[in-house]
């Protein structure tokens, strides 16, 4: 379980001046989700995307997104830190520094040979770890979903893990006394919950755009700290990393072809390609 | 005995398309040896025998009234009922907004995997394998299952329903089971959608970032009743205000599969193909002829859509 520290134990009529809310942030670094399809490779054999030459990976955009909640929440509350862990390999700092630039006071990479090829499943287990091992927190902001394997599965996995509820696709998120007042995008409309701390919360792109780190912040983010943690470190087994413990074994991994058939309708105005476009509908009885 | 259970959704007192799409793909999987599927649903016995006629072998009616506009948090004990009465070890929910929810709490409750939003399922060495998209639908992926138990999620589109056969019998039971859910649902509001729901058009108009003007939707959305279809949108142009996201078609919007498909100023992303690639015919209005919805569409016109969607307008009402 995790410990609510902070805004629960704070009487009420106190809370707005004497707040100290703890909030995590989870970030992950990805191919860049906006890669053309003929810049993405695949090996089939190892069953991995070959990085897109020229391409840098990029942080899961939703991400950002779930950062700039974070400190909205924080500058709403007065006091309070917010510490971004990220899962992956050495360049995945550079995520971390993403979201240290843009306010964020603390970074954790969890880094370690056991988690290449690993999946969803046990990144949730990972991260739930780290988080304990920070002694729990008020708030876990995460990402809808991460780009890479569009999966969306991380925030319910270290809500059972952790016991906290969890409210997915959050739109906008407001601080009430009795915890948070969000409001999620459903296929056919929205949805306002109410759930109280601590909480997972997981962020849509409808949330709005993130702030852009101002350089002064960048030249700060690079002197604040940024932990690197092992398997070990959060006390994972080797039973429990690596590819070979996924629960999701990973079979196979291709490009899916596509033919193009495509016939351009041709006509010496934009308006005659129109005419040209509703006969050749018409003659397709498809209008 | 293994089996099925197929988390069947309702709406406004019917049972949701995604639900029928659901129980064909159990019946294909029951073919290659599955064993029986049984349809958990929140609502009344009257809905089980639609279930069953749709291909359920037998129908668990959880009649909780916490269930009606419940989160996640109220359904996993009725699900874990229902799981453990029929003895299923494959769970199947649509990807919608109850199944991402629903799906990956009810898997790491129980200790095991969830694959979502996938296109293809079939029994291999009498285990589950699915085919999903990833990195946007850039690649497919296929996966088995770790644990016993193997929960995956549909999109939509991918199974056609089967006619109902009104001959088919099968048990009803019923459960009053419901958790409590520390997540309060204090209001929902539901989309005004004017006209055909975009799911159910046969034809669809959809515009990208690339019309530069919100009220350019006026445009299509003239267009779109005309051919008595349903209007969407890129999330570029959802983003910026311009389209409700009720009306994103793309991996996290909306999943249409209509007999015609007309793209205007979208570019194509992997992302938005997720949503529209099982069109019938894709038509592509765009002034770039290298934009990737050109490729894969049958009919392009390269040019500004200004000019063109006018004249099309005026085209169609000459030969309706
Ligand atoms: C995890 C994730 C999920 C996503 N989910 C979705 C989703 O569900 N749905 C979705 O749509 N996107 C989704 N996206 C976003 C997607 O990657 C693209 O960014 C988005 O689809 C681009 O929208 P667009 O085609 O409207 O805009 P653009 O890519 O900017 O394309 C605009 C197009 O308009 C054309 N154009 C410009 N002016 C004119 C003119 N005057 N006449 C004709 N043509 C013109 C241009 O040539 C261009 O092709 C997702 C992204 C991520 C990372
Ligand atoms: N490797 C990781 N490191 C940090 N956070 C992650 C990682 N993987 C997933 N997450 C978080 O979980 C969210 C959903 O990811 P997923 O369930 O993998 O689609 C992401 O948007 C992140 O906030």
């Amino acid at each position: 379980m995790c410990t609510p520290i902070g805004l629960r134990q704070q009487p009420i009529h106190r809370r707005r001046r004497r707040n100290r809310v703890n909030i995590i942030v989870c970030v992950k670094q990805i191919p860049d989700p906006e890669t053309p399809a003929s810049s993405f490779k695949v090996d089939e054999a190892a069953r991995k995307v070959i990085p897109a030459q020229g391409i840098a990976p990029v942080v899961n955009p939703f991400d950002p997104q779930a950062t700039e909640a974070a400190l909205r929440l924080k500058d709403a509350t007065g006091e309070g830190k917010v510490t971004v862990i990220s899962l992956g390999p050495d360049s995945a700092r550079d995520a971390i520094k993403h979201a240290l630039a843009m306010g964020a006071d603390e970074g954790v990479l969890l880094n370690d040979p056991g988690f290449e090829g690993i999946d969803n499943f046990q990144t949730a287990v990972a991260l739930s770890k780290a988080i304990q091992k920070l002694g729990g927190a008020d708030l876990v902001l995460m990402g809808r979903q991460a780009a890479d394997w569009d999966m969306g599965v991380v925030p319910a996995g270290v809500g059972q893990i952790l016991g906290m509820p969890v409210v997915t696709v959050a739109k906008a998120i407001e601080s009430t006394p009795a915890g948070l007042r969000v409001e999620r995008v459903l296929d056919d409309g929205f949805q306002t919950v109410e759930v109280g701390l601590p909480a997972i919360v997981s962020v849509s792109n409808e949330f709005g755009g993130p702030r852009y780190p101002q350089l002064r912040q960048i030249m700060l983010a690079a002197r604040k700290t940024v932990q690197v943690w092992s398997a070990a470190d959060i006390g994972l087994g080797s039973d429990e990393t690596g590819a070979a413990n996924r629960w999701l074994p990973l079979e196979a991994l291709y490009v899916p072809k596509v033919e193009s058939n495509v016939e351009i309708i041709e006509g010496d105005s934009p308006e005659e390609k129109a005419r040209n476009l509703a006969q050749k509908l018409r003659a397709a009885k498809l209008i | 005995m293994p089996g099925i259970l197929v988390i069947a959704e309702t709406s406004e007192g019917n049972v949701a398309p995604i639900s029928y799409e659901l129980l064909a793909a159990a019946r294909q999987l029951a073919g290659q040896g599955a064993g029986a599927v049984t349809a958990l649903f929140a609502g009344s016995e009257a809905q089980a025998k639609d279930l069953i006629a749709h291909g359920a072998d037998a129908a668990v009616a959880a009649t909780s009234a916490s269930l009606t506009g419940g989160t996640a948090e109220n359904y996993l004990p009725v699900v874990e009922a229902a799981l453990a009465a029929s003895g299923a070890d494959i769970v199947l929910l649509g990807q919608t907004s109850l199944g991402r929810d629903l799906g990956p709490a009810l898997a790491f409750r129980l200790k095991t995997a969830v694959a979502m939003d996938c296109v293809e399922l079939k029994i291999a060495g009498g285990r589950l394998r699915v085919t999903r998209n990833a990195y946007g639908g850039n690649a497919r992926a296929e996966h088995t299952w770790k644990a016993p138990l193997q929960v995956a999620t549909v999109k939509a589109k991918q199974f056609d329903p089967l006619a109902p056969d009104s001959g088919r019998t099968g048990s009803v039971t019923v459960v009053d089971t419901a958790g409590d859910s520390r997540v309060k649902v204090l209001g929902t509001s539901k989309a005004v959608a004017t006209g055909i729901r975009l799911e159910d058009a046969q034809i669809v108009v959809s515009g990208g970032r690339g019309l530069g003007d919100p009220s350019a939707f006026r445009m299509l959305e003239e267009l779109s009743s005309l051919l008595k279809g349903a209007t969407g949108a890129s999330r570029a142009a959802c983003d910026l205000g311009w389209y409700p996201p009720a009306q994103q078609v793309g991996l996290t919007g909306k999943t249409v599969s209509p007999n015609l498909y007309i793209a205007v100023a979208i570019s194509g992303a992997s992302q938005h193909m997720a949503g529209m690639a099982g069109s019938k015919n894709i038509v592509a209005i765009n002034k770039d002829g290298d934009a990737n919805m050109v490729k894969v569409s049958k009919f392009a016109v390269i040019d500004d859509y200004k000019k063109v969607i006018p004249a099309l307008i005026e085209e169609v009402k000459k030969l309706a």
